[in-house]
């Protein structure tokens, strides 16, 4: 029992951090432009296909990593100069439509170029060996995903507690236009949140396709609603609660199907949506913000 | 809704005298609109006979998501949910009995011998959505703007996994086919003359303005005696009553329904129709759905005889983002062209 429970858990933290790389970047969004930027879970897709023609092109693991990051990063500040800087200053829900129908676009360009067939998606024989360790075993993938993801989510708080760009960031966030009147390049600032949010899902999507082994066009609708579900559960615009709430929301999801009988594991879905209606209810704000008097 | 009859202004001008020549107009459409189906159904194929019901159906949807989200302001994505619901609930009534034993085993005695025409089936699955929408409503209607898009969007994601997974009512993934082709072209006719009919009643009367009141600005609503709260609720539950209705009709138009039939997608396309024709406004939510379902419908052979698929709904979506860009509140804005306000008898 202690074994299956063990890899439950590890298997919860794995699928927590591709939640949290998703979520993190949502936050992050919300946080500096109040828009839920609902194409942010096809940039998952579009990391985990680049990573695949990157494999075919024969680049190395590590160089693999960086290449993603950097086609997410781009392709998030393409999204934002292309659509939403020229939206901004609509209202909220302009925004939101415009945003699901970029997502809508993206999906079905992908699935023009690359046509509704699954893909197969193999890490290397030697990163999908299993662990052992004092009698529990663990799968080498999920390992390598929670020590990167936390090294990126570690990277990405020196970015934002010990640069200038992350306080400009963090001030923008505060408030807009006083940032503005602060003398802090606005747009820029903008754009840099953009990438960096948009790099760290297109992580996700790498590490997606190694955990799961099978990918396609429509894949990112799913963990793009899951990650907002973690944003909600951690507090929106917060990125430690995003984080947080990834994590929260992988353990519930693997310990739901784990631990009750086989016939409920269908209902995962429905699970986490619910538990979304219910957080939404109960703690608008998320579990790790102070309550303020604005409701959602 | 009574306590907004009971604290209206003073009637507007419009029911102070007998002033017939709006009801006049309103048989002249509808007897107009009947007599061009009659010919459409002498002269064209069946395809483009089921083309004009998928029309109708859409406009419809469209109509009644302007009443939600155009005239009220809600910004919801749950219709597909209240669609899949009244699908099915008219699907288990509809469902011949002799065939149910088998395929849905987990009937309760009463409804596996239950074996309705569509008409009650179709109020039945009306009235389940509403309940639905009721009992959902009260939770997440406290949500607003984009947060209550996401739960309305969990909702769909709820309600198919549950069709999914419930093998024993609902088949499970496969769905129900081979249900009975009650709905033709006239139905789908019908149903846009009661929804356009109610939805216009409803706008032009004083619950309609108290909706766009609460649109506007829901404390300044509240603060001139609008129960905002009932109200968005009633929007809700109506707009859902007609979804599960659309719903029901639909799918015995194509005569199968399965858990991923009325999806996001459908959910998207027709918040583009609402946003497209203007929010609030239900002769745009006509030509909008009008236009999408025309083109969708005319590049569908174009994907296929060339490979593309998906082509179709990348326009649909980057001709939204276009008229997000150049004219937000869509082709009518909030309104009516004057000409149909004049013809309807309404001064607003």
């Amino acid at each position: 029992m202690t074994q299956y429970l063990f890899q439950q858990i590890i298997n919860g933290l794995a699928l927590g951090s591709l939640y949290a790389l998703v979520a993190i970047g949502f936050s992050m969004i919300y946080g500096i432009v109040r828009l839920i930027n609902f194409a942010h879970g096809d940039l998952v897709m579009i990391g985990s296909f680049s990573t695949l023609a990157l494999v075919a092109a024969g680049i190395p693991w590590p160089l693999i990593l960086l290449f993603v990051l950097a086609v997410g990063a781009m392709a998030g500040m393409m999204i934002e100069t292309v659509v939403f800087r020229p939206m901004r200053g609509s209202s909220q829900v302009t925004g939101f439509i415009a945003t699901l129908a970029v997502s809508i676009a993206i999906q079905n360009s992908a699935l023009m170029v690359l046509t509704g067939q699954p893909r197969n998606f193999l890490f290397p024989a030697y990163m999908r060996q299993r662990l052992e360790l004092g009698g529990v075993s663990a799968s080498l993938t999920d390992i390598i995903i929670i020590v990167l993801t936390l090294l990126l989510i570690a990277g990405l708080f020196l970015i934002v507690y010990r640069t200038r760009l992350g306080t400009a960031m963090r001030a923008t966030a505060e408030n807009l236009t006083a940032a503005r009147l602060m003398g802090v390049a606005v747009n820029r600032t903008i754009l840099a949140a953009f990438a960096i949010g948009s790099a760290l899902a297109a992580v996700s999507g790498l590490f997606w396709g190694g955990k799961f082994g099978q990918i396609d066009p429509l894949l990112g609708f799913v963990p793009g609603l899951k990650a907002f579900v973690a944003c909600v559960i951690g507090g929106v615009g917060s990125i430690g609660g995003a984080m947080m709430g990834g994590y929260i929301l992988g353990l519930a999801e693997v310990l739901f199907v784990g631990l009750l009988p086989q016939e409920y594991s269908g209902y995962r879905d429905t699970f986490v949506f619910l538990l979304l209606i219910v957080i939404l209810l109960v703690r608008p704000s998320g579990l790790f913000v102070r309550q303020s008097g604005e409701r959602a | 809704m009574s306590d907004v009859k009971t604290e209206q202004m003073q009637p507007h001008s419009t029911d102070g005298k007998m002033n017939m020549q709006g009801p006049i107009a309103v048989v002249g459409v509808i007897a107009l609109g009947a007599s061009m189906v009659f010919l459409a159904g002498q002269g064209l194929s069946s395809y483009v006979i089921t083309l004009l019901a998928l029309l109708f159906i859409n406009a419809a949807l469209a109509v009644s998501l302007t009443l939600t989200n155009g005239l009220t302001g809600l910004f919801s994505l749950g219709h597909p949910a209240f669609m899949t619901i009244g699908a099915y609930v008219a699907a288990i009534l509809t469902f011949s009995a002799r065939r149910k034993g088998s395929m849905l085993p987990a009937l309760p005695e009463w409804l596996a011998t239950t074996e309705l025409s569509m008409l009650p089936a179709l109020l039945i699955a009306g009235i389940a959505g509403g309940l639905v929408a009721l009992a959902v409503g009260g939770a997440v209607l406290r949500l607003k703007g984009h947060y209550l898009a996401v739960a309305t969007l969990g909702l769909i994601i709820v309600v198919q996994g549950l069709a999914t997974n419930w093998d024993g009512i609902t088949r499970g993934g496969s769905g129900i086919s081979g249900l009975p082709r009650h709905v033709d072209i006239w139905w789908a006719f019908a149903f846009l003359v009661v929804v356009v009919f109610v939805t216009w009643r409803i706008k032009f009367s004083s619950l309609g303005r108290a909706m766009m009141a609460v649109r506007e600005n829901e404390l300044a609503a509240e603060c001139s005696g609008i129960n905002a709260s009932r109200l968005k609720i009633l929007a809700f539950v109506i707009g859902a009553i007609m979804a599960a209705m659309a719903g029901a009709l639909l799918s015995h138009l194509i005569s199968v329904v399965t858990p991923k039939t009325y999806s996001v997608l459908l959910a998207f396309n027709i918040v583009v129709m609402v946003v497209i024709g203007g929010s609030g406004s239900i002769f745009g939510a006509i030509v909008a759905a009008t236009a999408i379902t025309i083109l969708s419908e005319s590049l569908r052979p174009v994907e296929e005889s060339i490979g593309l698929y998906g082509m179709s709904q990348v326009i649909v979506a980057l001709c939204l983002i276009i008229v997000l860009y150049l004219k937000p509140s869509g082709l009518f804005g909030s309104n009516e062209p004057r000409s149909l306000r004049k013809l309807f008898g309404q001064r607003v």
